[in-house]
């Protein structure tokens, strides 16, 4: 009786176990292969069929256009595989795969060269520095992979934003009814406006309000805008979960007399945190999903901007390319989505 | 000099039609250092009751009398345990009586406050699982939290709303002995509402039934005056522990029976007959 439970619990980290490893695991996971593999069969053929009625137009329209000779001559190049005849449509499972290779020894290439520019101008920016300048920075191309950290550092910026602004905003609404009223229009109204009209309408504010011009701006006009198109949820249940606190803590708390400030911190805010936390998940899938855009629209670079310069080049495997970074974030989706709710089970204490 | 004086208090809920007397002329004196128990069926208005004398609800009209002055709102001097426990499920048990005991005793120093805390913890015999959550704990368990939470502060009066009536027989029997146990070392003044007469009878100096509501109001007052410490297996054999139980539980069924009567209003049915397909209306009569 005297052991007393000092022991901390272990981190429950068993949601990072694959599936397989776990009990009746092994024939869920089948499944779960089956399903991928007919999936990529499916997206296979498709992409196949495709090919094949761009390849039929083509040869069409040169023999309607040029003569049987051109057609035939199409035909061939068609069949070489050459990149001037290529059909511009949806890439093979291979060739977004070979596209995901391309992408990644490019992100090498690049690496290296950041490199070398580092050590190259290492000497330099160390003088430059101690004369109080700023240092010689690279202005390469990004990779595909700095593409990918730009746009995690928006979301996440953006969903910091959204919590630093939400939340309390939330708490305020949830503890005065009146207040809730009155201000109720605003989040009803603001809530279904576009991402992009958010862009436009931060974009005319972050320009005229920030004059300075080392400033990197389209960062943060989609930073600010993703912030203020994800708040909404987080800010409708943190109000919501705030003002339906259970009478039976808040007699505790009144019997205890604790004060206003102490009756928020200790009781109210604990009390409302599974559905703050429940808010803030739904908040970061939507950061997610409008990043894209807005990232897209601000010339901001990043995923967004990746898609879109891709689809303006129309290299040969551009389409390739657009492919992978819509896996990529799917699966960063998926991974910020895992991490929310492993959170929003932390937080939960029923 | 009586501590709690309960004078003419009335209360009702809701307005126009659908407003309902919970509460009607309740009078009532608690001596200082008294056990007083309040039966009364499920409904009869005893957590309104409660939450008044708690400061929670104030009354439509009378007053309530705690040491000489009105009382307006909760204070610290009258500590609660409330039906369904009311833990902070986000706090430990340790940190769960720290709630209170840091919000009553704001001056002492960190070490006191410590050793208060863990000394109620151990009143309750609870030191092996200080450091749980309230969902990790079984409902007595939970209970006890709550009693050393309301104990800690040291309340001159304890307030108890139907603590045991969730927990199971054998849980209840032992918290029964628990809470008479710290009652009997300070013998502060305190108010038990029940719904079980033998609870009351083990436990009270005095039991008062609440007749049931709309526009409760208390009935005669019964003295328990069965020296303490009282066993509770020898008592079913003490012929006046059955004499009071005996009549306490004849004053409930009959205020249960005359609740029933009065509701029998007789209502003149009308003069109809069922229409037969086929008969002809005469053939019915």
């Amino acid at each position: 009786m005297k052991t007393t439970a000092t022991l901390k619990k272990p981190i429950d980290l068993s949601f990072l176990k694959p599936k397989f490893l776990k009990e009746g695991g092994l024939k869920n996971s089948l499944f779960t292969i089956a399903s991928i593999l007919v999936f990529l069969g499916v997206w296979h053929l498709g992409a196949t069929w495709l090919f094949n009625i761009e390849a039929d137009r083509k040869i069409q329209k040169a023999l309607t256009e040029q003569g049987t000779e051109a057609a035939l001559k199409m035909e061939e190049c068609i069949a070489s595989g050459a990149v001037k005849c290529k059909p511009n449509t949806l890439p093979t499972p291979n060739q977004v795969l070979a596209g995901f290779n391309t992408l990644w020894l490019d992100h090498k290439v690049i690496s290296a060269d950041k490199k070398a520019f580092a050590q190259k101008t290492a000497k330099v920016n160390a003088s430059r520095e101690a004369k109080g300048l700023s240092p010689i920075a690279y202005t390469g191309r990004p990779s595909f992979v700095d593409q990918i950290g730009t746009s995690i550092k928006t979301v996440l910026a953006g969903v910091l934003l959204a919590l630093l602004l939400a939340v309390p905003a939330g708490i305020v609404l949830g503890l005065s009814t009146r207040l809730k009223s009155s201000l109720n229009w605003i989040i009803q109204v603001f809530k279904p406006v576009s991402p992009v009209v958010w862009l436009l309408l931060v974009f005319m504010i972050v320009k005229t309000a920030i004059s300075n011009a080392d400033m990197d701006k389209s960062f943060i006009i989609s930073f600010i805008s993703v912030g203020l198109c994800s708040m909404w949820a987080t800010l409708v249940n943190t109000s919501v979960g705030v003002s339906s606190v259970e009478k039976d803590y808040l007699n505790v708390a009144s019997v205890l007399q604790l004060s206003t400030f102490k009756k928020v911190f200790k009781v109210i805010l604990p009390a409302s945190l599974p559905m703050i936390f429940t808010g803030l998940r739904i908040t970061v899938s939507v950061a997610w999903m409008v990043l894209i855009a807005i990232e897209l629209l601000a010339q901001s670079p990043g995923l967004g901007s990746f898609v879109w310069e891709e689809f303006q080049n129309g290299a040969n495997d551009s389409n390739a390319k657009i492919i992978v970074a819509m896996f990529v974030i799917g699966f960063i989706g998926f991974a910020l989505d895992r991490i929310m709710m492993y959170l929003q089970n932390a937080m939960s204490f029923k | 000099m009586s501590i709690l004086s309960i004078n003419n208090v009335s209360k009702s809920y809701g307005s126009g039609s659908s407003k309902v007397d919970v509460l009607k002329n309740i009078n009532l004196e608690v001596e200082n250092g008294e056990f007083l128990a309040i039966v009364g069926f499920s409904g009869s208005g005893k957590t309104t009751l409660m939450q008044m004398l708690a400061g929670l609800v104030q009354p439509d009209r009378g007053e309530i009398i705690f040491k000489g002055e009105k009382v307006t709102g909760p204070s610290a001097e009258r500590g609660m345990i409330f039906q369904n426990y009311s833990l902070l499920p986000w706090l430990t048990v340790y940190e769960n009586v720290a709630l209170s005991v840091n919000a009553i005793y704001k001056d002492k120093s960190k070490v006191i406050k410590d050793r208060i805390i863990r000394e109620s913890v151990e009143m309750v015999n609870l030191t092996p699982a200080i450091n749980k959550k309230p969902k990790e704990l079984s409902g007595g368990m939970r209970q006890r939290v709550s009693v050393a939470r309301a104990l800690a502060v040291d309340p001159e009066l304890l307030l108890m709303d139907e603590p045991l009536s969730a927990l199971d027989a054998l849980t209840r029997g032992n918290l029964q002995d628990e809470i008479l146990n710290i009652w009997s070392k300070n013998k502060r003044t305190a108010i038990l509402i029940t719904n079980d007469v033998d609870e009351g009878i083990l436990m009270a100096d005095r039991i008062i039934p609440l007749d049931p509501g709309p526009n409760a109001t208390f009935g005669p007052e019964f003295k328990i005056d069965l020296e303490r410490p009282r066993d509770k297996t020898a008592m079913n054999h003490d012929p006046r522990f059955k004499q009071i139980r005996n009549n306490i539980i004849e004053y409930l069924m009959d205020i249960g029976e005359g609740r029933k009567s009065t509701e029998t209003e007789e209502f003149i049915l009308p003069d109809l007959q069922p229409i037969i397909k086929g008969s002809s209306l005469k053939k019915v009569a």
